[in-house]
């Protein structure tokens, strides 16, 4: 590769990404000659505004054909277009989140690692959506994995924290490790690291001994996988590093990470193993012959999820096990593959519906257990009285993670049930098992509404809302209703732009 | 005009939510006075729909469609395929449904005046309350039908549980997993028939299904039918609700503030009759006939089950509870008794029931006002404090067991004429249940009216005031009208009844 080829590349293509390195190497570099009374809060407004570049300039790109570049390791297809702006819009929020955030101790001294690392955390999951190949895959998982190690961990002083960030690089190096075992099989299998090539070769291959090999591949990968979205019965992990980690890295893990992990399991899944024969005549695709594991694994995601929170008291743990259960029901349209007509599109509504809610929760758990010291489900009680237009708006989040009508959750789960049941035979088991769990969830989240509205007030401090938080909370309100009762919007934007993400299915 | 009537009717609560939400939290007076307008818009605007239908305009003239939203993207194969549309429609049933939201609406709100907390949000959910019922009977497809279905249920589980009695809460977390387990199944039989057949508008539904039309995907099989209008018969039995499914309703009515209770006996209840009507008859009319024996069954399971435990209780609300069941049953009889007069009684007994226990808990209400008990034991010989009082009490026991000349009489004598024709030996079985209707009423309100006077309660008692005749004698007025010329709800159910009766093979 000369100089010329490399000056031949469509750079623009990733420019998205090329603002959001320099981003984080401004901030660092900034964070290093910065005195060390100057404020680091600064920082925020800096990485927002890099992100919010980065998002218009991933703007200005969505109407280019597929570009694919660097000998189609990174590809800008409708699918990474999609999924980019839905990680730089949860970004965003999220940082608006850490500039409100008001730590007992700790994060003060280190709170210019924090945005540079998030920025890079970020640029993992941004490269992850855009791979073409193993190898790109990898890195962007890598770069984002270990940045999230450290934000676990960085409240240095707090045993939690530090408890958590252990936890969190054991069980994640062990995921990753099955994770490249798998992904080493597959090149062994197919002689290539390129999705594109790969599914080639996979879809012709007929050979039983194979596929026998293919099949434990998809397993090691799979398995790798759900460590990352804390799917059951990989989800050990989450309870713990959620309560550890300080409240806006929680919201980057449940959310940002989380997306990160649906991404992969899309691309590689899609890309390889939908069209991959299953049988040794090439009739039954591998997808089609295997997705009864995903669909267990989806069921028992949901009933731990929904069934462990009833218990929890913590309120960082309890939304854990609520992500756990709504990693589960996105495993749902994974597994049904939207009956084939709604599985992109559904699960980029579902995750942008969750990011609204979620984002839109912990931005209240942050401002309460800030304000209280505690993170106890007591400190919501009375808040009704106490504030009303906060309890209002975190109303509107419960209610939206309930999946009640009017909220953008209703919408995501009618998409997930739609995909369930258009095939012969539906899924009816699974259906049922989301169904149950979603009655189940009423329990704990109505709890929640219960300790809101009924409870007496528990303490008579005065909440102060920081203006990010403010944004935070005013744009995921404004969000989740308006997608709730107008999903139109997103959806006609969905249709528009990335057209039925036809160039990432069908050009391999 | 005409064609955003209905829309307007739908969200004129909203006008209220407005006003109270404006105001600061301690103007009691003011907030109250605003809560009950709040209810008047959409009480003028049914009046002057039914003043339509009276003179001779048709009602589909109001229907109203708007795009919405479109799931997937088909549109290279037909682009109606997933779509949900925003569509009202009204036809004679709804009509009638929508008159008694309004008018029990206006009167509840009238009763709130005797909550003593939180007003504001008290009326702000009520008012959205309100919008939710009026939604459900106006909605024409069904994945609408179910947002405002569910817009009824978040509003009644905080209006319980905030404003409620003692047990409160507990009553109002039954309500929830009950009635969120109803419309679980509810929305899993929606999303399987719009997953098959690509629509949800019930006019189609109804259509592909009694007709059979084109399934685009997987088909629906002959036994997914009985599943799925099993499911809409289980989902709207909870609601209702029939015997095995109705622990949640009895705490509700116990534990719920009388005001909302007038709501939920008179209104809330009554969406499980329709839903059975519109979508287990209208859609599935093949399925629902052979089902109509286990569904009689369990009428007279609910009509004697409610009955005989009416009679062994203590407290009136639960003696009112365990009527209201008792009253379902005749319902679920008349609908399974599959012949007009079975079914046209069986819609008469729901408006009837809508408005004899909205009085009967609006006089609760004042009981409770008055004496802070409802228990029997502690109540007794008021007919001499409060006179005027007692009389309403005793007409509205009248009318509850069905005396001649009020409204439960046409419904309970309808429904039997058509169950003897179709089911003798149930319809035998049941009319025990008549009698012990008549024992546990005039049990309940003797004691109270004219029992022994306990020392609990000291003698002189305020009898009604002002305001309090009003709401009294509008529903009575109600159930006497009914009562006596019945046909003025038999004309615009006709319509409905005979396109019914066509579906289900006529008889």
């Amino acid at each position: 590769m000369d100089w010329n080829t490399m000056l031949s590349y469509d750079w623009g293509a990733m420019m998205p990404e090329f603002i959001i390195l320099g981003t984080a190497m401004f901030l660092s570099i900034l964070d290093l000659f910065w005195p060390k009374h100057f404020n680091r809060r600064k920082l925020a407004w800096l990485a927002l505004t890099g992100i919010i570049l980065a998002c218009l300039s991933l703007i200005s790109l969505l109407s280019f054909e597929t570009v694919s570049i660097l000998s189609d390791t990174f590809r800008l297809d409708s699918f990474a277009k999609a999924f980019k702006l839905l990680l730089l819009f949860g970004a965003a929020l999220i940082i608006l989140l850490a500039e409100g955030y008001e730590p007992h101790e700790g994060l003060r001294e280190h709170r210019g690692e924090f945005y540079y690392l998030f920025l890079t955390a970020l640029l993992g999951a941004m490269v992850m959506s855009s791979s073409g190949d193993l190898i790109t895959l990898f890195v962007g998982l890598e770069l984002l994995s270990l940045s999230s190690y450290i934000l676990v961990g960085i409240r240095k002083h707090d045993r939690k924290s530090n408890e958590a960030s252990m936890k969190y690089v054991i069980n994640g190096g062990i995921s990753t490790a099955i994770t490249l075992f798998g992904m080493s099989y597959l090149y062994g299998v197919t002689g290539s690291v390129n999705l594109g090539e790969m599914s080639r070769t996979m879809a012709a291959m007929t050979d039983g001994q194979l596929q026998y090999i293919m099949g434990l591949a998809f397993f090691m990968v799979f398995v790798g996988v759900s460590f990352k979205i804390a799917a059951a019965p990989f989800h050990m992990w989450a309870p713990d590093v959620y309560e550890g980690a300080p409240t806006p890295v929680t919201a980057f893990l449940s959310v940002i990470s989380k997306m990160a992990g649906f991404v992969i399991i899309l691309r590689i899944f899609l890309s390889l193993f939908l069209t991959a024969s299953g049988d040794t005549f090439g009739a039954l695709d591998f997808l089609e012959k295997n997705n009864i594991y995903i669909a267990s694994l989806a069921g028992l995601t949901i009933i731990i999820g929904n069934v462990v929170a009833l218990r929890q008291q913590n309120l960082k743990r309890l939304f854990a096990y609520s992500s756990i259960a709504h990693a589960g029901y996105l495993l749902v349209a994974v597994a049904t593959l939207g009956g084939g007509y709604f599985l992109l599109d559904t699960v980029w509504f579902y995750l942008m519906a969750y990011v609204l809610m979620n984002i839109g929760v912990f931005a209240v758990i942050q401002l309460l257990s800030s304000q209280s010291g505690s993170e106890d489900i007591s400190i919501l009680a009375g808040l009704g009285r106490k504030s009303p237009y906060l309890a209002m708006a975190f109303t509107v989040f419960i209610l939206a993670l309930a999946g009640i009508p009017g909220t953008t959750g209703f919408i995501g789960k009618l998409n997930i049930f739609l995909g369930t049941f258009i095939t012969e035979p539906g899924h009816f088991v699974l259906a049922g098992i989301m169904i149950a769990g979603t009655i189940v969830s009423y329990v704990y989240y109505f709890g929640l509404l219960v300790q809101v509205f009924f409870r007496p007030i528990h303490s008579e401090m005065v909440i102060k809302i920081r203006p990010g938080l403010y944004a935070v909370l005013i744009i995921c309100v404004i969000g989740t209703i308006l997608f709730g009762v107008a999903p139109n919007i997103a959806f006609d934007f969905i249709h528009d732009q990335f057209g039925e993400f036809t160039d990432f299915i069908s050009s391999k | 005009m005409n064609v955003y009537l209905l829309s307007l009717l739908v969200f004129s609560p909203l006008l209220g939510i407005v006003m109270v939400a404006l105001m600061p939290k301690k103007e009691e007076r003011t907030i109250k006075q605003f809560g009950i307008f709040g209810t008047l818009p959409p009480l003028f605007l049914s009046f002057f729909l039914c003043s339509q239908y009276y003179s001779g305009v048709a009602l589909s003239l109001f229907d109203i469609k708007l795009n919405w939203i479109r799931f997937g993207n088909l549109e290279m194969y037909d682009p109606k395929l997933f779509t949900v549309d925003f569509e009202l429609g009204l036809d004679g049933l709804s009509l009638i449904f929508i008159l008694l939201t309004t008018i029990i609406s206006s009167l509840a709100a009238l009763a709130s005046i005797y909550i003593k907390k939180e007003w504001k949000g008290y009326y702000l959910l009520f008012l959205i309350l309100e919008t939710g019922m009026l939604g459900v009977f106006t909605a024409e497809n069904l994945i609408l039908f179910f947002i405002f279905f569910e817009m009824t249920l978040i509003p009644a589980f905080f209006l319980i549980g905030r404003w409620g009695f003692l047990e409160r809460e507990k009553a109002s977390y039954s309500f929830l997993i009950y009635n969120g387990i109803g419309s679980a199944v509810l929305l899993v039989a929606i999303l399987i028939l719009f997953a098959r057949t690509g629509t949800t508008n019930i006019a189609a539904l109804t259509q592909m299904m009694t007709m059979g039309g084109v399934s685009l995907f997987a088909p629906i099989s002959g036994s997914m039918k009985y599943g799925l209008c099993l499911a809409f018969l289980v989902a709207f039995a909870i609601k209702l609700p029939v015997f095995p499914f109705h622990s949640w309703m009895v705490r509700v009515h116990a534990e719920a503030p009388p005001s909302i209770v007038m709501i939920h006996a008179g209104v809330l209840l009554k969406i499980g009759a329709y839903g059975i009507i519109r979508f287990g008859m209208g859609i599935f009319p093949e399925q629902y006939k052979s089902l109509a024996f286990t569904i009689v069954l369990f009428g007279v399971l609910s009509f004697l089950y409610g009955a005989f435990l009416a009679l062994v209780q203590t407290d009136f609300k639960l003696v009112l509870a365990y009527s209201s069941i008792s009253h379902m049953g005749i319902v679920m009889m008349g609908l399974g008794a599959l012949n007009e007069a079975g079914i046209q009684g069986a819609i008469f007994q729901v408006i009837s029931h809508g408005l004899i226990a909205a009085l009967l808990f609006f006089l609760v209400g004042v009981l409770y006002e008055r004496t802070g008990t409802t228990m029997l034991p502690k109540l007794g010989g008021l007919a001499k404090s409060m006179p005027i009082f007692s009389g309403f009490m005793l007409a509205s026991g009248l009318a509850s067991l069905g005396l001649p000349g009020m409204s439960g009489f046409i419904s309970e004598f309808m429904v039997f004429l058509g169950l003897f024709k179709s089911q003798p030996l149930l319809a035998g079985i049941g009319v025990i249940g008549l009698v012990l209707t008549a024992v546990y009423v005039l049990r309940a309100v003797m004691l109270i009216t004219f029992g022994k006077n306990d020392s609990l309660i000291e003698t002189e008692k305020r009898d009604f005031r002002g305001w309090e005749f009003f709401p009294a004698l509008v529903l009575l007025g109600l159930i006497i009208t009914v009562g006596v010329y019945p046909n003025l709800l038999g004309g615009p159910l006709q319509g409905t009844i005979e396109a019914m009766m066509l579906a289900l093979g006529g008889r």
